[in-house]
């Protein structure tokens, strides 16, 4: 099994049981943020993992530079992507997973997921946060 | 304070023109200006011009001439033009000049626009894993929209359609061929809920304007057109914008909300005074958005609008008459400046078979762009 990482540091706590996104809190305005933000009026935050979806797209064509996953034209899979509200806290842009686009609907309840993404030229896996609809919903 | 006049108006035909160099299709556009005025390049006391992608508009001048003018670079995403044009507005009613030049141009590589996170002020992962793209954002923006206030996807096909049936009447436009609704709709997904024909794409395309003191006007128009209203807006805070990795849960105006009120203000008359407007269609479902963003409408309203044909040429509120983004392309410098000439042309009564009946006398144009900008004008004759 090779090794896997996070695709960059400070976005999610890893390893972990019950990985969460890292955001940061405005201590002076109450204000979530994510990513995080570095600053002294900042304090790091582990955002909710369960959240409802606002709304989604399906992105249909393999995107150009910066994107990293190396693949023909031909053989891209189209992938969802959404903002999810976390309640009382930020509404945070996502790949989604788990779930036929077909069946997306605004206002489903969504779940944190860590899932492997590409493999760097080290031969490390490349993880990446994603939400999939609740198992409970 | 004197009024601005806008007193000549010139375009490079939009699209794709091979061996043309963007700056070479700005030149071509402020000479076309410049004979409308019926003035010279050594008449110009100012100008004011931008590019995103095809250089320095102020190295025009080796082309139009050395003659010290004062040459202003602008960039501004997709609302350099309309800088240009609010610079334009500004330094006549300063007082510091009597008249000038406002000229914005673009040639972009074909397919979507490539996005640099860093530039942008974001982590290389939004990036790298597939989340930093404009057309996704549409489509979220409208699915959101559509969501919320019942808008069906065939009225997104109505804009389309309605945008390359202008096209198709306009010579200076890319599309312009008709496309049924039916093949819209059957068109190439490319971000749900958005087809391929609802999308515009990077292009090619020039155009320079003369503006000059409102008392001079006749001087060198017979049909002088004024600018009465131009205002420009960056993002209030929690509106929805590209590229955000986070958007904030209570939602607030757009950057447009802001900027058409303030234009209004200044032109100090209400939307039943405005009978045409060229809106940002960067796809169909911004049309819609924006139809209301705007305050043509309320919010849902559009959906009846559309089925009606109320933005059609002939309609009660023609929108997007020479075919918008959407039949043009988006040269990102010259996009806000081409919905200005298109007001002109359709003001003087010069619009051919897309002219608006009934001798239209006061048009509204509207930019938005990355990262959240918004410019608005109105235009009486």
């Amino acid at each position: 099994m090779s090794t896997q990482k996070p695709i960059a540091d400070n976005l999610f706590t890893w390893p972990s049981d019950s990985p969460k996104l890292i955001g940061s809190k405005d201590t002076e305005t109450g204000r979530y943020f994510f990513p995080a933000k570095n600053s002294n009026q900042h304090e790091k935050v582990e955002l909710s993992n369960k959240g409802k979806l606002w709304t989604w797209t399906v992105q249909r064509f393999l995107p150009k530079t910066p994107y990293i996953e190396q693949v023909a034209p031909e053989d891209f899979k189209p992938y969802a992507v959404g903002y999810i509200e976390l309640p009382g806290e930020i509404m945070v842009e996502s790949r989604l997973v788990g779930i036929d686009p077909e069946d997306l609907e605004i206002g489903m309840e969504m779940e944190l997921t860590i899932e492997p993404f590409v493999k760097n030229e080290e031969g490390e896996e490349l993880l990446i946060f994603a939400f999939k609809p609740s198992v409970n919903s | 304070m004197t009024d601005v006049a806008i007193v000549g108006i010139g375009i490079h035909p939009f699209g794709r023109t091979d061996g043309v160099s963007g700056l070479q299709q700005g030149v071509h556009a402020a000479k076309e200006a410049l004979s409308d005025a019926e003035i010279e390049w050594k008449d110009i006391e100012f100008a004011y011009g931008g590019s995103s992608a095809a250089g320095s508009a102020d190295t025009m001048v080796s082309e139009l001439g050395l003659t010290g003018v004062p040459f202003m670079n602008v960039s501004n995403g997709c609302a350099t033009g309309g800088s240009a044009l609010l610079s334009a507005y500004t330094t006549i009613k300063s007082g510091q000049f009597d008249i000038g030049m406002a000229v914005g141009f673009d040639k972009h590589p074909r397919g979507a626009f490539n996005a640099d996170p860093e530039a942008a002020g974001l982590q290389k992962w939004y990036g790298e894993t597939g989340l930093m793209l404009t057309t996704q954002f549409f489509g979220m923006k409208i699915q959101r929209y559509m969501h919320d206030y019942g808008i069906s996807s065939d009225a997104l096909a109505l804009v389309a359609e309605k945008a390359f049936n202008n096209g198709s009447l306009n010579p200076n436009a890319w599309r312009r061929d008709p496309v049924s609704k039916e093949d819209i709709l059957n068109g190439m997904m490319v971000s749900d809920p958005l087809t391929k024909f609802m999308f515009c794409s990077p292009a090619e395309g020039a155009v320079a304007l003369i503006l000059c003191r409102a008392d001079l006007a006749s001087k060198y128009t017979t049909k002088p057109l004024y600018l009465k209203g131009a205002a420009f807006r960056s993002r209030p805070l929690g509106s929805f914008e590209v590229f955000s990795p986070s958007l904030e849960i209570e939602r607030g105006p757009s950057p447009t909300v802001g900027a058409s009120k303030a234009t209004f203000e200044m032109a100090g008359i209400g939307h039943d005074d405005i009978d045409l407007a060229q809106l940002q269609d960067t796809e169909s479902g911004a049309e819609i958005m924006h139809m209301a963003e705007n305050g043509f409408c309320k919010d849902g309203d559009q959906e009846k609008m559309l089925q009606d044909g109320d933005t059609k040429i002939d309609g009660k509120l023609p929108v997007n008459t020479d075919g918008g983004c959407i039949a043009n392309g988006e040269p990102v410098g010259a996009s806000g400046l081409r919905q200005v000439y298109e007001n002109c042309v359709q003001l003087r009564g010069a619009a051919g078979k897309r002219q608006v009946p009934n001798n239209p006398k006061t048009a509204y144009t509207h930019v938005y762009g990355a990262p959240g900008i918004s410019a608005c004008t109105i235009i009486t004759n």
